[in-house]
């Protein structure tokens, strides 16, 4: 993996903890709810497992698919599915709902491998894979590596956000802070689709 | 259209709502007071003088507009299921009577609301079930609306869903409904995923009017419910005791760490007092305690219209409260003696009353500043707080048939407003009169631009 698929896959980690719907504000109400930091900082660690859950099973199975079909088809079918999906996340707005504000550790990572999957977090990261690793042992420590390339990033995002909200800015700053990221999104992933095409 | 920013109105919590603009305008629901084929109204009211700037007719008549709502709210911003970047725009307006919904967009123009969606009848009674819909509140996943029996007016009522985008009825909220049978109001504590309702009668048992008969056999609601919100289940039902007839306005603390909060019971019929508790969670059991208790006022006979003549007073009969955004002010609607009273319930279960003002009343018929000759019927009924708690706005009318028996000489619909002090004192804002006796129908429910006390839920505290 060279050094321009690190960074992006690095720059995508952070862009998804930069979301406040990727989980980081749900650690720091959970951390208000109990007034704790320790409740804030015992809420990311199964956030970010949900999140790389979800990442990880999406290059898993394309990897499976990749060792079943010729390159060529793999990447023109990566680019219709993340493009479709950028463009069906452009017309329709739709949140998992699962979960209240009682959550057990589980059911956090659970939640947030929802939102993940619902996002197509792993779908963004999908094209970096694309054309390295070959054979099952390549692709499945290439599949691994990624997601701990992104999951780390995130995580750094996620606890730096969480900490400086509960900390210092608190939780007014969403009302001129949370931009919509949906369109950046859906642009993000139809590009993603796109140089999964081209490349 | 999507949101580039969080719609302006929404606050993370409640605390931070009280900075909120002042409000500039109010809608306010009409109801036809005769029945005889005129149709309810939506009023938008000029709250700088009190002049009512625009009243749009519904479509049809007969619906009986009660406790309508916003399309989202401050719940928006709850972290499990963020959709901040929705508009608040439309209200949501419910006919008690008609079982009809009416969709309002008031965003190009909020003086003048646009109809943009009705909701039949017969599609809610074939989606939920339900008939008889009566309040709204915009919720973290889909708007909820309380129902206050089946489609034969009989029991259960209940709780659906609409919609957050399209407004379709989504179906009935309940998976398991327990003992829960009648039901009125409902609310929740986000923080804590409970919801709460509350009970007043099946459509049967109210429609005609209040029955002397079903009173004194304690048929009425007396109950409260507690659900798991998320799992949409029963968990446990408080008994007020069966003495205390009708349940109604559930008012949580909008601090969502907080789990108490308040309700009003109208009448005691062993007394006629009406009653204020607090319910609260204790050891993971809801318990309730009796916190405030106003005593029926005695009245010469010829003063009372008949059903109250043999009891020489006049019954308090609190039908609404409202809470301040800080969890520390309660006001209470008492619609039979017309006062509205202020308490202090920075002690939940201690109040403190801090004010009172008196306005109508079925004995008193106390007059307003800017009217000072003319007697007023109604008494203090619907009641709103401004997000900042500094202002309240009243109106007079309760429910047609229930209205005609406790003010027989036909309520003349008003709305007024006090000004709260620092020390929780209220008092009449002298130059704030809203009279509908020219439009004849009589005023209902308030909501205040861009949210109050009562139209908005948060998830932080």
């Amino acid at each position: 993996m060279d050094l321009t698929s690190v960074l992006i896959l690095a720059g995508l980690g952070a862009f998804h903890g930069l979301n406040p719907a990727m989980g980081w504000l749900f650690a720091v109400a959970l951390g208000l709810q109990e007034r704790s930091r320790a409740a804030v900082l015992r809420a990311l660690p199964p956030i970010v497992l949900g999140h790389a859950g979800s990442v990880l099973i999406t290059l898993a199975l394309v990897s499976v698919a990749r060792l079943a079909a010729p390159p060529r088809l793999i990447s023109y079918g990566v680019a219709a599915l993340v493009c479709g999906f950028g463009v069906w996340r452009l017309v329709r707005r739709r949140h998992p709902r699962w979960v209240g504000m009682k959550v057990t550790r589980w059911q956090l990572a659970g939640w947030s491998f929802l939102m993940a999957t619902a996002h197509g977090a792993g779908l963004m990261v999908l094209p970096i894979t694309l054309h390295a690793g070959h054979g099952a042992a390549s692709l499945a420590s290439q599949s691994l590596l990624a997601t701990a390339i992104h999951t780390l990033s995130m995580l750094a995002t996620i606890t730096a956000l969480a900490v400086i909200v509960y900390e210092r800015l608190g939780v007014a700053v969403l009302r001129k802070a949370w931009f919509n990221l949906d369109l950046v999104w859906a642009v993000a992933l139809i590009g993603a689709g796109a140089s999964a095409a081209l490349t | 259209m999507a949101l580039v920013q969080p719609d302006p109105t929404f606050y993370p919590s409640a605390r931070e709502a009280m900075l909120a603009p002042r409000e500039e305008l109010a809608y306010v629901a009409l109801l036809d007071t005769a029945g005889d084929g005129r149709p309810d109204g939506l009023a938008t009211i000029d709250l700088s003088d009190g002049s009512i700037v625009n009243v749009h007719d519904m479509s049809v008549p007969g619906d009986e507009l009660h406790h309508f709502g916003w399309n989202v709210c401050s719940a928006a911003l709850c972290p499990y299921a963020p959709h901040p970047h929705v508009e608040r725009r439309y209200l949501v307006v419910p006919g008690l009577r008609s079982s009809r919904i009416y969709i309002f967009d008031v965003k190009d123009d909020p003086w003048h609301p646009r109809l943009v969606k009705t909701i039949e009848p017969e599609t809610i009674f074939a989606k939920t079930g339900y008939s008889r819909p009566h309040t709204v509140h915009c919720g973290t996943d889909a708007i909820y609306v309380s129902a206050l029996g089946n489609v034969d007016g009989d029991t259960p009522g209940g709780v659906f869903t609409l919609d957050h985008d399209t407004f379709e009825p989504k179906g009935r909220w309940e998976a398991d409904r327990g003992t829960q049978k009648l039901h009125y109001d409902f609310w929740w504590h986000l923080g804590h995923d409970t919801m709460i309702t509350s009970e007043w009668g099946t459509p049967n048992q109210i429609e005609a009017g209040p029955s002397l008969e079903l009173l004194v056999g304690r048929e009425y609601g007396h109950k409260l419910h507690l659900w798991d919100l998320t799992k949409r289940r029963h968990l446990q039902e408080i008994d007020l005791g069966d003495q205390h007839q009708m349940t109604l306005e559930l008012r949580p603390a909008h601090d969502p760490t907080k789990t108490y909060g308040f309700v009003n019971t109208v009448i005691n019929v062993e007394d006629l007092s009406a009653n204020i508790f607090t319910w609260y969670l204790e050891d993971g059991v809801w318990k309730a305690l009796k916190t405030i208790t106003i005593p029926a006022e005695p009245a010469p006979a010829d003063l009372l219209p008949e059903p109250l003549k043999q009891f020489g007073a006049v019954p308090p009969l609190v039908s609404d409260i409202s809470l301040t955004l800080d969890d520390r002010t309660l006001l209470v609607s008492c619609w039979g003696t017309g006062e509205l009273k202020a308490y202090d319930v920075s002690d939940p279960f201690a109040p403190r009353e801090t004010g009172s003002v008196r306005l109508g009343g079925i004995a008193r018929r106390d007059a307003h500043p800017a009217a000072p000759e003319r007697a007023l019927n109604g008494g203090p009924q619907m009641v709103e707080a401004s997000r900042d708690g500094r202002r309240v706005y009243f109106t007079n009318s309760l429910y047609r048939s229930w209205d005609d028996v406790f003010y027989p000489d036909g309520i003349s619909g008003w709305m007024a407003k006090v000004d709260i002090a620092d020390d929780g004192s209220i008092s009449l804002d002298p130059g704030f009169f809203v009279d509908f006796a020219a439009d004849g129908r009589r005023a209902h429910q308030i909501r205040l631009q861009g949210g109050d006390s009562s139209s908005d839920s948060y998830c932080f505290p």
